[in-house]
Order: C-alpha cells, then structure tokens, then sequence
C-alpha cells in the first residue's frame, strides 16, 4: 500500500470513522480471538455472534436503539453459556442447540420488525448480518472505539493470569487464580467484542475477524506474548487491506473485503513450515506472581 | 405473504378438516413431503454428529449453504446445485486439513466459515436480482418447493440413508471410541471424510426448506434431545427422528397459519423438546438422590 494511495481515501469522513472503528475492533477482535483459539472456544465466539443478530433484532422490533440489544443479547448469552458449562466452559451441543433456537428468535423479530412497524429501513437486517462499517456515522466511530480500545486493555490486563488458566486450569486453580471467575471474565469480554464487531463486518462474518489472526499468529509462534500481539497486529493489518481494497473496488462489500485478506494470510500460514515441527507441546508459562 | 394468497386460514380445531384445508394447496403438501424427508435425513446424520461432538463443523457446512445458493444464482444456474457443491466442498475441506489438534481445527473451522459467508454476501451484492435478498436463503421459505424438488430431495436422503446404514457400525465404534477403534483395525480417518460428506449432502438438501442458518437446529437439537433422554443407541436415534419429524411438520402447520418464519417455528418447537428433556433429566436426578438418599454416583452418566 503507497501512501498516494493512502492518502485519498482518508479524507474522506466516512473512510476516516471506518478506519478509526476498524481499527480498534480489529485490535480488541484479535486479541480476544487468541484466547478464543487457545481455550478451543471458537464456537462459543460463533454462537455470540450470531446472537448478536437475535438481539439487534430484538431491539428494533421493540423501538429501542440497535447497539442496546447487540451488546445486552451478547453478554447475557456469554454469562449463561459460562454458567451452563463446567468451569465456564460450555459444552459444544448445548451451544448448538442453544444458539440455534436464538437464531430463529432472530428470524421472527426481523419478521415482526419488517411487517408490524412500518418502517423504510427494510435492510437493517442484513447490514446487521453482514456489517456496514462505511456507514458508521463520527459519534458511534468514536464510541466504538472507546469500547474496543477498552475490551484491549482488559484483555492485556487479565492476559497473563488468563493464559496460566487456559495452558493448565488445574495448576493454575492450586496457585489461587481464580479460574472460573476469569472464564467468566473473558466470556463477557468476547460477548463485549462480539458485539462491538457486529457495527464493523456483521453477526455472520465476525467469527473471520476472531478465528483467522488468531490462528494465523498461533501457527506463526509458539510463543504466547508473540502470538497474543501478532495476532491483534494481523487482525488489524487484514482489516486496513479490506477497507483499502473495497475503496479501490467500490463493488466490493468492505466485509467481504476483511474477510477475504484474513483468510488469504491464515491460508499462507499453511505454507509457511511451522517454527517447531511435529506436535505442540503445552507451552509453560512463567508462574512467578 | 401468505394470508394474502390464501385468504387468512383459521385454524378450527378439527385436525381432520385442518389438513384437508392444508393439503389442498400442492405447495403445501409439496413442503410437508420435503420436511419430512429432511427430518429423518438430518436427524440421523445429526444424531452421529452429536455423538462425535462435531457440531461446530455442522454448523460450518451449513452456513456455507448461503454463498452456494448465492453464486448458483450468480452464474445462472439453479439454487440446488450451489447448495450441493459448496456444503460437500466444505466438508471436505474440513476433512482435508484436520488434523492439527484441538485449536487448530476450531480456527480452521470459523476462519473456512466466515470466508464462505462473506462470499455468498459478495454474490448477492452483485447479483442485483435476487428479489428476497439473503433473508430467504437465510432463514428458510418453504412456498416455493417443486414436485421435482421432493424427488430430488428423496433420491439424495436415501443415498445418504443406505450410506450410513454402510457404516453405521464402524461409525459408531470410532465415534464412541475413536483410539480403540483403530487399534482394531476401523479406519477411523476414512469413515471421518465420508461422514463428513455424508453431512454436506444431508445440510444441502435440508438447507433448502429450513434456510442455511436453521438447518442445525434440526440436527442437533433432535439429536442432542434424545440423547439426553437415552443412552441407547437404537432407541435414541429412533427418537431423534421422531422429533425431528415433529418439530418440522408442527412447525411448517404453525408457519401455514401465522406469518412468522418456518425457522423460527421449527427451531422453537425443537428447542422446547430439549427444554422439557433436560427437565425432565434434572426431575429425576433430584427425585434419585432424595429416594437413595444422596447416594453417591447417582450422577446419570451421558454417552
């Protein structure tokens, strides 16, 4: 990417707050999806995302503001998946089936929403699918960004002791880490960002945005710090290729756009021989406090 | 949409009366023959994907059912196709790159998802002509399922069928216990693959009446129901299918006669027989201990 041509699109206001967004849930997305990826939880990340659907649709159906029910539906739905499973780890069939009857939940507000109001925003379902950050207005960019730079700095902030949770729950429970309060923790902080990722690439695309870098940074080192940062530093990076690239090719929906460059570098991971070969071994952590 | 063609239908009561007035429309009695071959199918696929905790590759293979439809209607050809390339594309897909433990097969699993959803979104916005837009692919319609449709779908569940019959037995080995399995000789990685495809055929043909998103609802919560209420193979899976069956044909009555989605109805009367399952499982986990007296191990072990 030159700068030319980097320097165009940003003057542009509407260019200028997906950017800003973008960058912030990409960030806060990718740090999240790493431990998402480690604690094998990606489907955990699925299901909130697409009861982040269910409660936008909620919210409009019932009159109230959109992100209201986006962020109330995700964190609720993080609480009782972390309630339903053992320590805070829900298991895989509860969350099908659970999720699933949520979706359809989803189908009969849109439909209540579509039919009973009569409103001119017939699309507001499938923007909420998909994600429309080129239409994120000055105020909500700033807001998004606060809360993603936030969700960030919690994680960072609870990165150490989570990771000794996730890499050996029973050590770390025997040195006082309150395992199951941080299972807890970090559901909601997914269910935050789930949320917040909804505004940017939509309920069904997010889970790219979480699994993707995440993946890419884990099969890049095994190193947990390095695989934390690369992770939030590629899932930032493929979201500034998909903005760029659905500027330059403006029939090109932006999320597809983020999709694509994520996917495209979690690909080429493949190819790249891994640095330590055969099966990963579970990486210590220091446990000095 | 519907009350406009048919005239507001009330529903008497009179089940006899209520289905003659139901049936009398071919598109009706189109949709309850396809939901009918869809539960049994989905149920019993979706019964070996509860036991082998596939569920999230389910849903994966499901979701890709939207971008198929979308880029068949792309390139001008029918819905159908789209649905089956792309659901047994991703199956393989799947298949071909597992293998790399626990996490890596879960990233591998949303990242494959996410792309292909993000496709289908990208061939919708260039296909200009789609009149419903994603929603219906989405969610589900059952007003415009042919003749032609049915036999498609009936052809395809009994080749799933007969497969499975196949390998049930092995199948169920190295679901159950997959090291064992091998040690005796059951190739677990092949049966994988072909159950595997066996799910991206089956989610293709459900996709068509459920919508891409709801197909597993009719998977799993069936399956995940009546595993909760037996352990035994045989017995379960049976009862699978008889949920499954009634929850699609409850719901395609429901959705006859209110204007909400078949999904929504289908996934609520689904979920509801989980409910009351679970409830009934804690009832008489309750009425265990207190009758053997906090007997330990009363626990009900689950397969």
């Amino acid at each position: 990417m030159t700068v030319p041509l980097a320097a165009s699109p940003l003057s542009h206001p509407f260019f200028l707050h997906a950017f800003l967004a973008g960058t912030a849930i990409a960030a806060a997305c990718g740090l999240v999806g790493y431990f998402l990826v480690l604690r094998a939880q990606v489907f955990t990340g699925d299901a909130l995302s697409h009861v982040a659907f269910t409660g936008a649709m909620a919210a409009l159906a019932f009159g109230a503001d959109l992100r209201l029910g986006l962020f109330a539906a995700t964190i609720a739905m993080a609480l009782l998946f972390g309630t339903l499973g053992r320590k805070a780890r829900p298991d895989d069939v509860v969350i099908g089936s659970v999720f699933s009857w949520i979706l359809g939940l989803g189908a009969f507000f849109i439909t209540i929403y579509t039919t009973s109001r009569s409103t001119t925003n017939g699309t507001a379902g499938i923007s909420v699918l998909f994600g429309s950050i080129f239409g994120i207005s000055s105020s909500s960019a700033v807001v998004a960004a606060l809360v993603a730079a936030g969700v960030g700095l919690l994680v960072v902030l609870i990165a150490r002791p989570l990771l000794f949770a996730t890499l050996d729950e029973a050590v770390a429970a025997a040195r006082g880490v309150p395992v199951r309060l941080l299972g807890y923790g970090f559901l909601a902080l997914a269910g935050i960002s789930a949320a917040e990722a909804t505004q940017a690439v939509g309920s069904l695309l997010l889970l790219g945005l979480l699994a993707a870098p995440a993946g890419a940074a884990i099969r890049l080192t095994d190193r947990p710090y390095r695989a934390l940062a690369l992770s939030a530093g590629l899932a930032v990076l493929e979201m500034w290729a998909g903005l760029f690239a659905s500027y330059a090719v403006p029939k090109m929906p932006p999320s597809f756009a983020i999709m694509a460059a994520a996917t495209a570098v979690y690909a080429a991971t493949f190819l790249i021989r891994r640095p330590v070969p055969g099966p990963r071994t579970r990486t210590v952590v220091p446990t000095r406090t | 949409m519907l009350l406009a063609e048919t005239g507001a239908p009330t529903w008497s009561w009179n089940l006899l009366t209520d289905f003659q007035d139901m049936w009398s429309y071919p598109f009706m009695v189109n949709a309850f023959r396809a939901g009918a071959v869809v539960a049994v199918v989905s149920a019993v696929v979706g019964w070996f994907v509860v036991l082998r905790r596939q569920t999230f590759a389910a849903h994966t293979v499901s979701a890709v059912a939207f971008p198929g439809a979308a880029g068949a209607l792309l390139l001008g050809f029918s819905a159908v196709y789209g649905y089956f390339t792309l659901c047994v594309a991703a199956a393989l897909v799947i298949a071909a790159l597992r293998g790399g433990g626990e996490h890596e097969e879960s990233a591998l699993t949303g990242t494959v998802q996410a792309f292909l959803l993000a496709s289908g979104f990208l061939f919708t916005a260039l296909y200009r002509g789609l009149l419903e837009g994603p929603q219906t692919i989405l969610f589900g319609t059952f007003l415009g399922i042919t003749s032609s449709q049915v036999s498609v779908l009936t052809v395809v569940g009994a080749v799933v069928l007969a497969v499975l019959a196949l390998i049930g037995r092995p199948l169920l080995f190295a679901s159950v216990d997959p090291q064992v399995a091998g040690g005796r000789g059951v190739p677990v990685r092949a049966l994988s693959v072909v159950f595997l495809v066996l799910l991206g055929a089956a989610t293709a043909e459900a996709s068509q009446i459920t919508g891409t998103l709801l197909v597993f609802a009719l998977m799993v919560i069936p399956a995940a129901t009546a595993q909760v209420l037996t352990a035994r193979p045989a017995l379960s899976l049976t009862l699978a299918v008889l949920l499954a069956f009634a929850a699609t044909w409850l719901g395609l009555t429901a959705a006859y006669y209110w204007p909400y989605p078949l999904g929504f109805f289908v996934t609520t009367i689904a979920f509801a027989g989980y409910l009351l399952a679970l409830g009934r499982r804690s009832l008489r986990e309750v009425l265990g201990r207190t009758r053997a007296g906090a007997a330990p191990g009363a626990k009900e072990v689950v397969a």
